[in-house]
């Protein structure tokens, strides 16, 4: 997509004023990264793992609290240590500083500071219009910030659940995803369509829905999945960026996660699968908070003597084809594991993109570890079960790999 | 209208007042630090007591705008308080009254409920009688001969558009179409009291406002053909028409969903101040959707310049208003919504021209939503799909095209005043009817847009997996090239 590398270009040179300290380095160091993409738009190659300096970064922890290596591996500033959902709070401001026209749209996203504190304290800085409490109807406030993007603005719309959304769909699918091409391109749609979902401690069926199986389909639509704070600003800051409409998929249980992240500015790329831990004998493809049960199941594989590959895929639609073909090449074994039900999820569509694309790479059938396709249960040991849990995914890659 | 209309200035020694009040009333509210968002049980973070006991009990029609006295937000809204509160209260509170979050409320002891209906329905705004003859005691601006013209000869060129383009479809040569029979003075008159940066946010029966603010007939034939000039690059069916430059907004199919658009790009006015409203179409049938509820709902709460128009034209398909709601029409609604509203003569251009005309003052000035409901009648099919004589006697359809046609009574309006006349008329007709089967003959020979448009603007740059796709189809049609139509370049 040249035109998002080409916005980020000019990204920089904004952002030049904010941090006037450290972004000459950065600065230099993303137009470097960028100048090596631009020349060709299709191939992503390891020089995009170069925004951000993230390239040799290896989580060898479940959960990111050991921040120790994140800060070796980053620009020479030591950053600052954020919590999950503050990542994406700074992200937010910082775009809604740089641009006026960003605003934010949702239910008790203002005074309240969202359910989940991803807005606190943005209403008393940018004032209760753009950062706007709404009444509860999904689909009106959701078709709200089509037409204030139509019109001009970059809402960033907040579902306080993502089943919320579902009352929404018929605005995301219908108009978001199609007024820019139904209108010859006349009307753009870039709006940031984000909340929380994935299943967590007990929320009930309702509150445990994982929106991006339904939403994978629906064309004109970008979908991305955060799941440390470093990429959970990166991503919101892209998607606001992105003229296309984005949704972002924040997970209910990750908003606490601590991390350090650079002072100065970064931006992710949006259609990029993220490089977890390099390895040899098997590719592991994951998202999301299953990223962290994929690491668990890494460190228990290392001991028994496999070397797996991980691979947050972080973009849901479009895939990062690219960077899952060349694990794939390498390894020859996909397992991907995922919390969406077992039909039509996400695994469900990997499977088929990887299947159609790299079939001769294969050594195995591909493995998809998903939940069941059942109403997430309320009681905690159901709840459990029906989770994907590290020793099953070390016993699927010890049968894969045999 | 009264009701959501206080000044800023009143508003701010209101807030100066209450703070005072506040300060002598400390044992009354156990934090000082009040945030009176009453409507809402969740409260700030900041501030700890449970809410519901600390407030209401002392604060009389206090909403979130009085804020900025405490939390230096800003104040940007009028509140809807009632008089009488303009009076803090300094004893305790009547026992006739209740002080409940929102407004103060009087009790009364009769067990009565409202009735479902009022015996007299809301009165029609007009300022033309049946013959055209304006009433003499009629509200209502004077227009020049200049605009009375333009908006008769938009009228009529509507009307000649919709019969020609409806013929079209009807011998095969466009796939689709829906006419806006009976309603073009709806369409032209409420399109002349706005401004050319007005955003307008249709349904599907008001290309009259894009002809109005001066799409050709050229540009309506290059759609309905899906030819390669068409700014919709051929996506749309037919009639869904849309232009940027003319601020009209890509007709979407979907019934109803353009309105929360329209609040939408109210508030995008609003947050950057400018000096024109937005206006969305719909119909009758369009106010029973989830979508123009909560759309009102929030317009009337987010205070944003948008006028409703709603064309109520007596059915929506096959289903006749009596069988949509129960209310008297659409216009009680809007009471319900706090949101100032009118009900006009849908067949008056003149009607329109003046209710559209101070609503968009209105909205602008006081920065507020406002509905208006525009009687009419469907006097033409739903669409080119539809045989609406299945549902509805061909009298009824008879008479509205008689003497409440709405071209006809304009016309009788301005050829009283001496700038019409029968000559005017015969060759107007006959030059637009030429024009328009002109536009159709262009548009029917130019090329269909090229394959490339079919994967281009789905984002604003392909990504690969809709690269792929398109070198896969342009590979199928080039090998079995007898198997696709012709007139579609590669």
């Amino acid at each position: 997509m040249a035109t998002i590398f080409q916005r980020i270009g000019a990204a920089t040179s904004l952002s030049y004023s904010i941090d006037t300290k450290t972004s000459r380095r950065s600065l230099s160091e993303r137009k470097a990264s960028f100048v090596v993409v631009r020349s060709d738009a299709t191939k992503i190659n390891t020089g995009l793992n170069r925004i951000g300096g993230r390239v040799d970064h290896l989580i060898t922890n479940a959960v990111a609290t050991k921040a120790d290596t994140l800060a070796a591996s980053t620009a020479s500033k030591p950053g600052h240590e954020v919590l999950l959902f503050e990542a994406l709070k700074e992200g937010l401001e910082e775009e809604m500083e740089r641009d006026a026209r960003v605003c934010v749209m949702g239910e008790d996203v203002g005074h309240y500071g969202g359910s989940y504190k991803v807005t606190k304290g943005l209403a008393p800085k940018f004032g209760d219009l753009r950062v706007l409490d709404t009444p509860i109807a999904e689909n009106s406030f959701t078709g709200m910030g089509i037409g204030a993007a139509m019109t001009g603005l970059r809402p960033v719309i907040e579902g306080m659940n993502m089943g919320f959304l579902l009352l929404a769909f018929n605005q995301i699918s219908n108009n978001c995803g199609m007024l820019h091409y139904t209108s010859g391109g006349q009307f753009k749609i870039p709006v940031v369509i984000r909340g929380p979902g994935g299943v967590g401690r007990q929320l009930g069926a309702e509150h445990s829905q994982r929106l991006e199986s339904y939403f994978q389909s629906i064309p004109g639509i970008q979908m991305v999945a955060c799941s440390t704070p470093y990429n959970a600003k990166g991503l919101m800051k892209a998607a606001i960026r992105s003229d296309n409409p984005v949704i972002l998929f924040e997970h209910v249980l990750l908003y606490n996660l601590k991390e350090t992240i650079p002072d100065e500015e970064y931006v992710l790329n949006l259609e990029e699968a993220e490089m977890v831990r390099p390895g040899q004998h098997v590719t592991i493809l994951t998202y999301s908070r299953m990223r962290y049960h994929v690491m668990q199941a890494a460190k228990t594989l290392v001991n028994k003597g496999y070397d797996p590959e991980v691979i947050d895929i972080r973009s849901l639609k479009p895939f990062d084809l690219h960077t899952i073909g060349n694990s794939v090449k390498k390894t020859h074994r996909v397992l991907i594991v995922e919390e969406c039900m077992r039909t039509g999820g996400i695994g469900a569509s990997l499977t088929a993109a990887i299947n159609e694309n790299f079939q001769d790479y294969l050594d195995a059938p591909i493995v998809c570890l998903s939940s069941q396709d059942v109403p997430t249960p309320y009681a905690g040991t159901l709840e459990e079960w029906t989770v994907v849990q590290p020793p099953q995914i070390v016993a699927a890659v010890e049968q894969l790999c045999q | 209208m009264a009701s959501s209309c206080l000044s800023k200035s009143k508003n701010f020694i209101y807030n100066l007042k209450f703070k005072l009040y506040l300060l002598n009333r400390t044992s009354a509210v156990t934090n000082p630090l009040f945030h009176p968002h009453l409507r809402h049980t969740i409260s700030s973070p900041s501030s700890s007591p449970v809410r519901k006991h600390a407030s209401y009990s002392r604060v009389n029609g206090f909403d979130r705008w009085f804020e900025p006295a405490f939390v230096g937000r800003r104040s940007h809204s009028t509140t809807s308080v009632s008089s009488d509160v303009s009076q803090l209260p300094v004893e305790p509170p009547s026992q006739q009254v209740l002080d409940f979050p929102g407004g103060k409320v009087k009790f009364t002891q009769k067990l009565i409920f409202t009735s479902n209906s009022t015996e007299e329905r809301v009165h029609c705004y007009r300022v033309l009688d049946d013959n055209g003859q304006p009433f003499t005691d009629a509200e209502s601006l004077e227009i020049s001969k200049e605009l009375a013209v333009k908006m008769y000869t938009n009228m009529v060129t509507l009307e000649l558009m919709d019969t020609i383009f409806y013929e079209s479809q009807r011998q095969g040569r466009i796939s689709f179409y829906a006419t806006t029979t009976g309603e073009e003075a709806i369409n032209i008159a409420s399109a002349a009291a706005l401004n050319d940066n007005d955003f307008v946010f249709p349904q599907y029966r008001e290309p009259g406002v894009l002809l109005w603010r001066g799409f050709s007939l050229q540009e309506f034939a290059n759609q309905l053909f899906g030819n390669k000039y068409e700014y919709g690059k051929g996506r749309q069916m037919p009639v869904h028409y849309g232009s940027r430059k003319h601020n009209y907004i890509t007709v979407a199919s979907t019934v109803a969903t353009q309105i929360p658009h329209a609040v939408g790009a109210a508030y995008s006015l609003k947050m950057e101040k400018q000096d024109s409203c937005v206006i969305t179409y719909f119909g009758d049938g369009g106010t029973s959707t989830a979508d123009f509820h909560a759309a009102m709902n929030f317009a009337a709460v987010m205070e944003v310049p948008v006028i409703f128009f709603c064309r109520n034209n007596g059915w929506a398909i096959s289903t006749p208003v009596h069988e949509q709601f129960r209310s008297d029409g659409v216009v009680v609604k809007g009471k319900a919504y706090g949101v100032p509203s009118i009900r006009i003569d849908g067949n008056d251009a003149l009607a329109i021209y003046n209710a559209v005309h101070e609503a968009r003052k209105m909205a602008i000035k006081e920065q507020t939503p406002v509905l208006i409901e525009a009687l009419t009648y469907r006097a033409g099919h739903h669409t080119t799909s539809d045989d609406s004589t299945r549902y509805r006697s061909i009298d009824e359809i008879e008479k509205w095209r008689g003497d409440q046609n709405p071209i006809k009574r304009f016309r009788k309006w301005i050829e009283s005043r001496g700038w019409w006349n029968a000559v005017a008329e015969s060759e107007y007709r006959g030059s637009v009817r030429k024009q328009v089967a002109q536009a159709i003959q262009v548009a029917e020979r130019i090329e269909k847009p090229p394959v490339a448009d079919m994967f281009s603007d789905v984002y604003d740059a392909p990504p690969r997996n809709l690269n792929e796709q398109e070198v896969f189809v342009r590979k199928t049609v080039k090998k079995h090239r007898q198997d696709y139509p012709s007139d579609v370049p590669l």
